[in-house]
């Protein structure tokens, strides 16, 4: 959802100094953010969205890009 | 004292948490001591999202919540370490607070109870002689974070035997840890080095001979380091920065430790680093674009 992809690339504009993220961009891998980064984003997609993020979905991969985070807000969202 | 199977964790802050997940993740048996139940209750909650990021940047070595609550005991009772085989302490880094702990310890502890002191800055030996043991009481500085981080400092203080270190050492290798052996001076050898790199550092930004971005730049693409000294700085606080600084300067008497102006101004300011969104670097309007 485009709504959606647009909050959690808000998120994390605020926390890095680029002024724009592409939603394919490994945020992690172009050093942007530390590792340690990735529980914020869980933190927050948890907060936002009322999902809740546990078991085999705590994998660092989903938390890479945008558009990643956004596939697992979605899959979570439509299995609530 | 070979068969350690339940520790005894002092603190229940970031390195105590940190200690506890990491020895769960190894299979010994934790009882987690705090002052008081607030601060016990807010560790649990936190202790959930801990092993979550461990679960994700370290996924071979993870545990559950319930796997790591299953075997510890949150207590606000020291008396509770009268049964462990070892205890790892991590109180607060200021000597009135680790005082009252390290004079209960030795009457409360089993005699063959090694007590390791995580700290990064006081004086192993001065701890171990207040306890009536100070054979068995050692340095065990862990790095941030802990369940992440490979090696430990292991301090030798004046009267530790060489049975405690071979333990300490045994100890460690079953928590998965390598250590490294050195002997009891303030600072002991990684924050004496660091504190005095981050102070030299603060003191070029203060001088006007490089920006914090700048001189932080020159580390990581020039010598390769993950993060320069100022940010490391900004990470670790620079109020413990200030404090960890201020002790060597008191313990050695040494001029070449007299905190840089820069760097007390900033903890005199609030500006405590990452924690408080600005240090050295600005993590709150980090944003504009």
């Amino acid at each position: 959802m485009a709504d959606n992809r647009a909050v959690i690339r808000e998120f994390i504009l605020e926390s890095i100094t680029e002024s724009t993220v592409g939603d394919d961009e490994d945020i992690f891998e172009r050093g942007l953010v530390r590792s340690m980064f990735v529980m914020q984003l869980v933190l927050f997609v948890e907060q936002e969205f009322g999902i809740s993020v546990t078991g085999d979905d705590l994998q660092f991969d989903n938390f890479r890009t945008v558009e990643r985070i956004d596939e697992l807000v979605t899959r979570k969202l439509a299995a609530a | 004292m070979g068969n350690v199977r339940t520790v005894g964790v002092i603190g229940a802050g970031v390195m105590g948490r940190g200690v506890t997940t990491a020895l769960r993740q190894a299979g010994f048996r934790v009882v987690l001591v705090d002052r008081d139940e607030e601060i016990l209750e807010r560790t649990r909650a936190r202790l959930r999202d801990d092993v979550r990021l461990y679960a994700m940047l370290a996924p071979g070595s993870a545990i559950t919540a319930d796997e790591l609550f299953a075997e510890t005991v949150f207590t606000t009772n020291l008396e509770d370490l009268a049964d462990v085989d070892l205890v790892v302490e991590n109180a607060t880094e200021l000597w009135t607070v680790k005082r009252p702990i390290y004079e209960r310890l030795g009457g409360i502890c089993r005699p063959d109870v090694i007590i390791a002191v995580n700290t990064s800055a006081i004086s192993i030996t001065r701890l171990g002689a207040l306890t009536g043991r100070p054979e068995n009481v050692i340095g065990m500085h862990f790095m941030n974070p802990v369940p992440l981080k490979p090696t430990v400092e292991v301090i030798r203080a004046h009267h530790t035997s060489e049975s405690t270190v071979d333990a300490a050492r045994e100890f460690l290798t079953a928590l998965g840890k390598k250590s490294i052996v050195v002997n009891d001076s303030p600072g002991f050898v990684t924050n004496r080095v660091m504190m005095l790199t981050v102070n030299e550092a603060a003191f070029l930004v203060h001088e006007g001979v490089a920006s914090a971005a700048d001189t932080d730049r020159l580390f990581v693409e020039c010598f390769g380091h993950t993060m320069g000294p100022l940010e490391t700085a900004d990470l670790i606080g620079l109020d413990t920065v200030l404090l960890s600084i201020e002790v060597l300067y008191d313990e050695f008497k040494d001029s070449k430790y007299r905190p840089c102006p820069l760097l007390t101004k900033l903890v005199d300011a609030g500006l405590h680093g990452r924690k408080s969104g600005q240090g050295f670097f600005n993590y709150e309007s980090a944003k504009r674009g």
